[in-house]
Formats: C-alpha cells, sequence, structure tokens
C-alpha cells in the first residue's frame, strides 16, 4: 500500500471515529447544560427581582423561605409564631398598600416622602412585614431587612404548589406536576398494555402472513403520526366526547391525556413485544406442542414465559416514551398544576409545564431556572426508565 | 371440537378483534383529519401566505420552515450518522468502546423532545448566540434523529453478507475501498429508508422547535440560516390553542393537519417502496 493510500485511511478512520463520539458528546453536554442552568435555581430564592421584604426592628425572626412569603402575603399565615417569631399577628403590606396610607399631601411631589413614611410606619408597627421595590428604601433604613432562605431541594420536590407568577414570592413546588407526569402515563400504559400485548401476541404467533402484511404498515403509521396532530385529534375529538360522556365543566382531563398516549404508546410496545415473543427457539415451542399441548397451552406456558424480560422491556419502555410526551398532552389535559385525585380532573404534566411556560420565563431568572430543574427531573426520569430497559434486556429471566 | 380447542379458538377470535381495533384507531384518526382537510386544501391553501388573524389565507412559510428545517437537519445529521454507524459497524469490534457509544446512543435516543428544546435553547440560541434560527432548530432537530439513522444505517450494514467483503479483500481492496465499492452500494437502499423515516420524524417534530426556531406568524420567508421561521406542526399548534380566533382558524387547522399526515403517509409509502426495490434487486442477484 502507497504511504498516500494508507494517509487517507488513517485520516477516514479518524473522521469516523470522530463522528461515532457525536452522540456520546452530546448525551454529556445536554446533563452539563440542564445542570448549569437548573441547579442555579437552588443557590438563590424566588421573592421578585428588586424587592426587599423588610419588618419591624424588634422581630426577632432571623429568615423566611420564600414559600412562607408567599404564604405570609395570602394570608395563609397569619402570625409570627408560625415561622419562628413571637406571639404577634403578622400584617402583611405591599407597596401598594402601604402608599395608599397615606395622602397625596404627606408623600410629596413624585412620592419623595415616601421612603421616609415607610421606614417610620415600619418602626412603629410591630408585627408588620412590608415587600418594597429597592428603590423605595432609605439609604440609612433602620428597620430590618430580612434575608429570605434559598429555595431548597426538598421544597421544590415536595412543595405542593406551582404558582410562577405569585406576588411577591412565587412558589416553584414541582411534586404536582411530577404526580401528574405519573398518572397520565401510568393510565396511558394501563390502557394500551393489554391491547398491545395481545395485539403483538396475535401477530407473532396466530395470524397469518396476509393479516401481518396488513398490521406492521398501520403500526409504522401509528408510531409515525406526529404528536402534535395527536393532540388535536385528541381536542377536537375526545375532549368534547369525555365532557360529554361524564358530564363534565370541562373535557381536558387526566383520561384524555392518557387515551392519546396509550394510542401513541401502541407502536412501541407491540413492535418490542413481538419481536421479544420471535426470539422463542422453534425447538420449545415444538417440544411443547408434540407433548400434546394445545396452541394455546403452548403460548401461555411457553412461549409468553420466555418472552418475559422482552415483554417486560416492552412496558417500561413505553411508560418511558409516555412520560416524555409533550404536545399530546400539553394540548388536551388541560393543564391545571393540581394534585390529581381522579382521571377525570385536569391535570399538568411536566413536559407540558416546560413547553408552555419556557417562552414567557424570563432568560436567566427564576422561572427560567425553575423549568431546567423541571427538565432535570425529566431526564433523571427517562434515564432510569431506559437502564431499567437495558438491564431487563440483557438478563434474561 | 374439544372444549380446550373451542376455548382456544374463542381467545384466538377476541385476539383477532383487539388486533383490527388497533386498526380501527389509525383509520379514524387518518379518516377525520382526512375528510374535514381535504376541503380545505388546495393550490392556493399550500402557496399563499396566512392573513386575517390566520383565520384565512394558507400555510406557505410553514410549508416553506419545515422544508428548511428537514434540510437543514438532516445535512448535518445523516453524514455524522452514516459515518458514525459504519465506524461502529466496520471498524469496532464488541469491545468497551463500542458498548460504551451504543449505550450512549441508546440514552440519546431516550431523552423526551421537550428536554432536548431546553438544550438547544441554552446552547445553540443562548450560549452560541443564534439566537430563534434554522440553524439552532436545524442543530436540536438533527441531534434528535441521529440515533435513528445510526440505528437503521447499522441494520443496513448488518445485512451486508460477510462473503462479500471477504471476497473485496481477497481481491486486494483496502478497508476504505470495500466499504465505498461493496459495502455501501449493497447497503444504500436500507440506508435511504432510515433517511426518509428520520425526515418523516423531523418533519412533524414541535417540542424540540418551539424555543429554538419556531415562529407564532411570520408571513415571510426565511432569507438566511439565521432568520426564524414558521413551521407546520407549531402552526398546528398555534391554530389549535394560541391563536387570536381559534374557532375561526378551525378550517386552517383541519388543512394543517391534513398536509402533515400526507407527508408522513407519502414518506412511509416511499420507505416502502425503496425497501420492496432494494428487497428484489438481492433475490435477482
Amino acid at each position: 500500500m502507497n504511504p498516500l493510500k494508507r494517509f487517507i485511511e488513517k485520516i477516514t478512520r479518524g473522521v469516523l471515529f470522530t463522528s461515532s463520539m457525536v452522540t456520546s458528546v452530546t448525551v454529556l453536554l445536554v446533563v452539563l447544560f440542564l445542570f448549569k442552568e437548573g441547579i442555579g435555581l437552588f443557590n438563590q430564592n424566588s421573592v421578585e427581582k428588586h424587592l426587599v421584604i423588610a419588618v419591624n426592628s424588634e422581630n426577632p425572626v432571623s429568615a423566611i423561605s420564600s414559600t412562607d412569603v408567599k404564604s405570609i402575603f395570602n394570608q395563609d399565615i397569619t402570625n409570627w409564631k408560625q415561622v419562628g417569631g413571637k406571639d404577634l399577628e403578622i400584617l402583611p403590606r405591599s407597596i401598594d398598600e402601604l402608599a395608599a396610607q397615606f395622602t397625596e399631601e404627606q408623600l410629596g411631589e413624585g412620592f419623595k416622602n415616601l421612603s421616609s413614611l415607610i421606614e417610620t410606619y415600619i418602626l412603629e408597627t410591630p408585627g408588620v412585614i412590608a415587600s418594597i421595590p429597592d428603590s423605595y428604601l432609605k439609604n440609612d433604613f433602620k428597620g430590618k431587612l430580612i434575608p429570605l432562605k434559598k429555595i431548597s431541594l426538598k421544597e421544590f420536590l415536595t412543595g405542593t404548589e406551582w404558582i410562577p407568577t405569585a406576588h411577591p414570592a412565587a412558589v416553584f413546588g414541582a411534586w404536582p406536576l411530577i404526580l401528574g407526569t405519573l398518572w397520565v402515563s401510568l393510565g396511558a400504559i394501563l390502557l394500551a398494555l393489554p391491547i398491545g400485548l395481545i395485539t403483538a401476541i396475535y401477530m407473532s404467533e396466530v395470524a397469518g402472513q396476509r393479516f401481518r402484511n396488513i398490521l406492521k404498515p398501520v403500526i409504522e403509521l401509528l408510531s409515525g403520526i406526529p404528536s402534535v396532530v395527536y393532540g388535536f385529534f385528541g381536542l377536537v375529538v375526545l375532549v368534547p366526547l369525555i365532557q360529554k360522556l361524564f358530564k363534565l365543566g370541562v373535557g381536558e382531563t387526566a383520561l384524555a391525556g392518557s387515551i392519546v398516549l396509550a394510542i401513541m404508546s401502541l407502536p412501541t410496545i407491540i413492535t418490542i413485544a413481538e419481536d421479544a415473543l420471535r426470539t422463542t427457539p422453534r425447538a420449545l415451542k415444538e417440544a411443547s406442542l408434540a407433548l400434546g399441548a394445545s396452541h394455546w397451552q403452548t403460548l401461555v406456558r411457553v412461549i409468553i414465559p420466555y418472552a418475559k424480560s422482552g415483554i417486560i422491556a416492552a412496558v417500561i419502555l413505553g411508560i418511558g416514551r409516555a412520560v416524555g410526551e409533550t404536545m399530546a398532552v400539553l394540548m388536551v389535559t388541560g393543564n391545571a398544576s393540581v394534585i390529581p385525585h381522579t382521571f377525570l380532573e385536569p391535570v399538568r404534566t411536566i413536559p407540558a409545564t416546560i413547553a408552555a411556560e419556557l417562552g414567557e420565563a424570563p432568560f436567566g431568572g427564576t422561572h427560567f431556572k425553575a423549568l431546567f430543574a423541571l427538565g432535570i427531573i425529566l431526564f433523571i426520569m427517562t434515564f432510569v426508565f431506559n437502564t431499567l430497559v437495558e438491564t431487563v434486556k440483557t438478563k434474561k429471566i | 371440537m374439544t372444549g380446550k380447542q373451542l376455548k382456544q379458538s374463542l381467545v384466538f377470535n377476541i385476539f383477532r378483534l383487539i388486533s383490527l381495533s388497533v386498526v380501527a384507531i389509525l383509520f379514524v384518526i387518518l379518516g377525520f383529519i382526512v375528510t374535514r382537510g381535504i376541503k380545505v386544501v388546495n393550490w392556493e391553501f399550500l402557496t399563499s401566505m396566512p392573513k386575517d388573524q390566520m383565520t384565512h389565507g394558507g400555510i406557505y412559510p410553514a410549508i416553506i420552515g419545515t422544508l428548511c428545517l428537514i434540510a437543514g437537519s438532516m445535512v448535518f445529521a445523516f453524514p455524522i450518522g452514516v459515518m458514525s454507524a459504519i465506524y461502529m459497524n466496520e471498524y469496532l469490534k464488541e469491545s468497551f468502546l463500542k458498548k460504551f457509544i451504543r449505550t450512549m446512543t441508546n440514552n440519546l435516543a431516550g431523552i423526551p423532545s421537550i428536554v432536548f428544546g431546553l438544550f438547544g435553547m441554552a446552547l445553540f440560541v443562548n450560549t452560541m448566540k443564534f439566537g430563534d434560527s434554522i440553524i439552532a432548530g436545524s442543530l436540536t432537530l438533527g441531534l434528535m434523529a441521529l440515533p435513528v439513522i445510526i440505528r437503521t444505517t447499522e441494520e443496513a450494514l448488518k445485512s451486508v453478507d460477510d462473503s462479500l467483503r471477504i471476497g473485496s479483500y481477497a481481491l486486494g481492496a483496502t478497508r476504505l475501498q470495500t466499504i465505498r465499492r461493496v459495502v455501501l452500494p449493497v447497503a444504500f437502499p436500507n440506508i435511504l429508508t432510515g433517511l426518509i423515516l428520520s425526515i418523516g420524524r423531523v418533519s412533524g417534530e414541535t417540542a424540540p422547535i418551539l424555543f429554538t426556531v419556531a415562529a407564532y406568524f411570520l408571513p415571510k420567508l426565511p432569507s438566511s440560516i439565521f432568520d426564524s421561521v414558521m413551521a407546520l406542526p407549531y402552526h398546528l399548534y398555534v391554530l389549535t390553542t394560541s391563536g387570536t380566533n381559534v374557532t375561526e382558524s378551525r378550517p386552517m387547522a383541519y388543512g394543517t393537519a391534513f398536509v402533515l399526515i400526507m407527508i408522513v403517509l407519502i414518506l412511509n409509502l416511499l420507505a416502502n417502496l425503496v425497501r420492496r426495490i432494494a428487497g428484489k434487486k438481492t433475490k435477482m442477484n
């Protein structure tokens, strides 16, 4: 071989190697960028930018969490005792409420007296908590500014409210979204599993070639239809149907999401389960038949047990797909971020939340970071499902 | 007929019915959208700009946008995917590296589309400062399609009989020559099938383009790869859920859904056609 040829072979090999590393690098970059943006959430509080929280200087409370700030201004928390202070009623005051207490004369031209009036008011009122834009804070403010606790991981994962637009502090509790995602996905798999498995069994073991030739392209088409089209179909057909059938106020429910997702995960379940069933060695089947077992008995006692791990893989992969599905779910589930109690209520899933809110979240802000943190949860969920599939597949049970 | 056989035939008939219900589901969805969409779709619908707050006019910019995204993502993902598969199948033996690459590719395939959207936004739109642009959207979609292309190409290469390779080496050809002149031509139709199917997938994806390229309403054509565009799947989403007049733009939505379904149908037919032709060819040989 001449040197030029050898050189070209070497270069080619290098280029091919580089290409083959693209997927690995991408996975690493995805992880890196998700964490880079998402982890930032736990390094800040969720009170609006340029707002400070001030209390009377005698108040012993040293720090409160953003969630508590929100609850205080919502009047869910009404006594300082509840956040570790004295037994004293809390008087929450927003900047508008503060300004409304004074006459125009007192405030002076262009609100020039407002900052000193606020200071006096806070110094004279023991139970007060005020959220003030920092531009209205006197330079030598004598009240007490309360430092806000950073958002904790526990607060984020177990918080039961997701209200990114709450004043003065947004609340990011992912629990209803996590539950919503799991509910819709589990509902989908419960619907899709029997149909999918039976179809796979029928296709691989019972049906003739002609029937299989019809089903194969049908399944390919089902998996090819874009999710937004499924969502559209769900919205104009299923949602009104569910509304009428169950006499609901709104048809956009977890059930609608589960049905659409079930249809969407059918191709995955059927294809993988069928592959698994096909791997059963012919010798096993024939031995069973030779022993006088019927086709049905062979199926139930020999083929299905042999293909068990593949079937389990199909189920897990089906759930994994359903968990990450975005558009169809966004369009039919109604997107109410409440903890679901029945399938006939609107729910909101993690992917739907990201898709619906990222456009409005200011770049780099707390809300933006919270959505990336949701992305991390989603990534971890699907990663766990994928790893489970791999282990189940390689470990022939 | 014994009881055992009776039970069996009963069960199998129920199974048959359930399998047929899967076919029925497809036909209900297709039928519903096709019968309503076909009334809307005509030449004018396909070639004019949307107007009157998207309640009339056409979907021309969305079609062009989707074509741009298909072209952009494939220009980048197809060569990388094919080269990656060639390296794995023709160069690597079963080794740690091969296992690693395969696991990572599977992981990439498992990442939800909305996470690709987040990633594309963080990397291409913000860090690399492409903004909402065709290039940012194409790269995001391309990375998403990569595992599909790799997997189908690998299958295609695996199906090439080893005797062909050995014969080529015996004639004194180098590895590169063997791949170029022997392996790739034989595997080509199946690789093409993979390309067609991944085009189908890319054309329908919405979540990855939400924050990387898709424009809500932009009645003009892109002039460079740094422009944002409308795209068919996002347009359908907008028309159905967040348009200014959802009821009146419903016919437009049916039309758009019809076009999306037709793209998938045609690409699937095309893939099957290529597969069949390729099958005949190998039989003749």
